[in-house]
């Protein structure tokens, strides 16, 4: 291992990951008031690994650090503190080899900010294959270019095309032949469907999906959107307040969420087939990140919450197939058997 | 072969763009574009179009000074503006003078331009200490008149030069004056657009693939911050004209063997009282229809541009 590379190792290693933003006044203003420094915890200590050619969900409300955890990963935002590792690389090395950073891509959320609306599609889709060298001579940037619009859908003709003559699921498409165009293995998806249609949705989804299975792609997945997270994923991390509260396999999570926050994530969503279920909604509103609560983060809003829960903040333990930051799961006093099939206890009561 | 097609696909591209519907659209901006392209066209033709050679001495006659207009009883049809104090044909030395006063306000206004988009994008882009200095400098200038700070850079320079030299880089120096005392604007427009693009979503993509901060400020960020800069620049190279000619009027402006408007003004109004009016009239006339329907081609230009107001 010259390199210190491991072609075992996952394509990403996240340890202890956080990011402090420095949101304090400027200084006059502070003297005059005299009130201290404001630093908002945006990512709080995250761990997380993603092995080759799966995908991991991060899934959370606005605000619970999911985005920052995407650009930390991709070298947008420096880390405050933790690491991460990219295919057996310390990132800060592997963003300043060319031949690392060409591995790893960011697909975003919002379609129409993130093409240049000055650039033809063509441009657009051959920037990374022109940053890295990959091609040589313009007829064969020109084919590839053709051939990465046909990949996601589209018409070569379309490169002649600029961006605002597409549709958002059409421009969603051309963001991800730009993401593909310097062939990576790992790409960051900052909430791709979060913008548009339920319909185009999922054609995005499959189109990413089949990729993945073609390509064997990596994906770090970020959504708030819980339908979609179950249908892509392979892996699943609730985030809440810049940290991990339960990652588990995805139909575990679904099927057997264990965090009080997850359980109440799932009960929000509208299910048609379950109408008259009794609801119990997440009372209360996220905490502010810049003065969190003590103990556990979800503690003003957990219905489990005691004394505990409001004093020692919970790490994240192995619970099954999950691993999930919760005092009540770790003493058992989650009421596991809630979620049980209702059938299993029908002998009980009879 | 190929250029000219090119040149027909843009001009039938301009002629179906909402520009071109809003300037047919608006009688304002044709008799403005009107006006100004007779302004330019003269200052351009002048050495073809000119009656006399305002510069050529020996074609100077002491016996045709002071001719009033050609429709004035005592007028000359050879001067058909008449002529000044020694006989030289005022409507040639506007020709003439329009042609020094386009080349300054021009030159200093793409000065201003060079200058202003440069350093704005750069303290957006960059931010933090950079950002802060160059815009406390901004800031400062802008306090003083922009025609202040011209004067007090071109004394400054003036003074720093050997006289000998004067004559040679008057032009030069004046134009440095009036664009550096004009680059804020320019910058801080600039600065503003730069702050919102430089956090897209586009710029980000640039970024993740790695590349550098010029390359993302001149090939990603310029051509999206480019719109307002047009409609500042054509506004503002009415003023450039104008700051010349006050220079000039003042008399530390072009060098009077090359007289621009302001001179002429300048050298007229001295004969103002004694009946010669033409001599300044007519200079001031060019000087205002050049400014004012530049002018008026930069408002339209900023209402047309302005997706509020379609």
């Amino acid at each position: 291992m010259r390199d210190g590379a491991d072609p075992a190792a996952p394509m990403l290693e996240v340890e202890d990951l956080a990011k402090h933003f420095d949101v304090s006044r400027p200084l006059l203003h502070r003297l005059l008031s005299g009130e201290g420094r404001r630093i908002l915890r945006a990512v709080d200590g995250v761990s997380f690994a993603i092995p080759k050619g799966t995908t991991l969900s991060l899934v959370g409300e606005s605000g619970c650090g999911k985005s920052t955890v995407a650009r930390l990963v991709v070298g947008l935002y420096t880390p405050t503190r933790g690491r991460v590792r990219f295919a057996g690389h310390d990132l800060h090395e592997a963003r300043a080899d060319a031949a690392q950073r060409r591995r790893m891509q960011m697909i975003f959320q919002d379609p129409y900010a993130s093409l240049n609306p000055r650039w033809r599609v063509r441009d657009i889709i051959a920037e990374p294959i022109r940053a890295f060298g990959l091609v040589k001579g313009r007829a064969a940037e020109r084919e590839r270019v053709a051939e990465l619009l046909t990949h996601v859908g589209l018409s070569p003709l379309d490169g002649e095309k600029y961006p605002h003559e597409f549709s958002g699921g059409q421009r969603q498409r051309i963001s991800i032949a730009r993401a593909l165009s310097s062939s990576p293995e790992f790409l960051v998806c900052d909430e791709p469907t979060s913008a548009l249609d339920v319909s185009v949705q999922a054609q995005i989804l499959n189109l990413m999906k089949a990729l993945q299975r073609e390509l064997g792609l990596t994906y770090l997945f970020i959504s708030h959107n819980l339908a979609v997270v179950r249908q892509v994923s392979d892996r699943v991390g609730v985030m809440y307040l810049g940290r991990l509260v339960e990652l588990a396999p995805a139909e575990t999570l679904f099927t057997a969420p264990r965090h009080p926050y997850t359980r109440a994530l799932l009960d929000a969503v509208p299910d048609l087939g379950m109408t008259g279920r009794q609801r119990v909604p997440v009372g209360g509103e996220v905490p502010s990140p810049i003065a969190p609560p003590p103990g556990c983060a979800f503690h003003p809003r957990c219905p489990l919450a005691d004394a505990r829960c409001r004093a020692e903040r919970p790490a994240l333990l192995p619970a099954g197939e999950a691993v999930v930051a919760c005092h009540a799961v770790e003493e058992g006093r989650d009421g596991a058997a809630r979620r049980e099939p209702a059938g299993a206890l029908a002998p009980d009561a009879a | 072969m190929a250029l000219p097609g090119a040149a027909a696909a843009l001009l039938a591209r301009w002629r179906e763009s909402d520009l071109w519907w809003s300037f047919r659209r608006s009688p304002v901006a044709v008799g403005a574009a009107l006006v100004a392209l007779l302004c330019i066209g003269g200052a351009l033709l002048a050495p073809w179009i000119a009656p006399h050679d305002p510069f050529d001495l020996a074609g100077l006659d002491l016996s045709n000074a002071f001719k009033p207009p050609a429709w004035d009883a005592e007028g000359d049809p050879a001067f058909p503006l008449g002529t000044d104090g020694q006989g030289r044909d005022v409507l040639s030395a506007i020709l003439y003078g329009a042609r020094i006063s386009l080349l300054v306000g021009l030159s200093a206004t793409a000065f201003a331009t060079l200058l202003g988009v440069l350093l704005g994008l750069v303290a957006g882009y960059a931010g933090g200490t950079a950002d802060a200095v160059l815009m406390r400098i901004a800031d400062v200038q802008l306090t003083f008149p922009s025609i202040l700070v011209a004067l007090l850079v071109n004394g400054v320079v003036q003074a720093s030069l050997p006289r000998e030299l004067h004559g040679a880089l008057a032009l030069y120096v004046v134009i440095f004056a009036i664009g550096i005392s004009e680059w804020p604007k320019f910058a801080r427009t600039v600065r503003g657009s730069t702050l919102v693009e430089r956090n897209k979503e586009y710029v980000l993509a640039a970024r993740v693939i790695g590349l550098g901060r010029a390359r993302i400020m001149l090939t990603h960020v310029l051509p999206n911050v480019l719109g307002p800069v047009l409609v500042i620049a054509t506004l503002n190279l009415g003023l450039a004209i104008l700051a010349e000619a006050t220079l000039s009027f003042l008399g530390v402006g072009v060098p009077p063997t090359q007289p621009s408007l302001g001179t002429l003004i300048r050298i007229g109004n001295d004969f103002l009282f004694s009946g010669e009016w033409w001599i300044t009239i007519f200079p001031g006339a060019a000087l205002v229809a050049m400014v004012l329907s530049v002018n008026l081609l930069g408002d339209w230009l900023r209402d047309a541009l302005n997706p509020k107001l379609r």
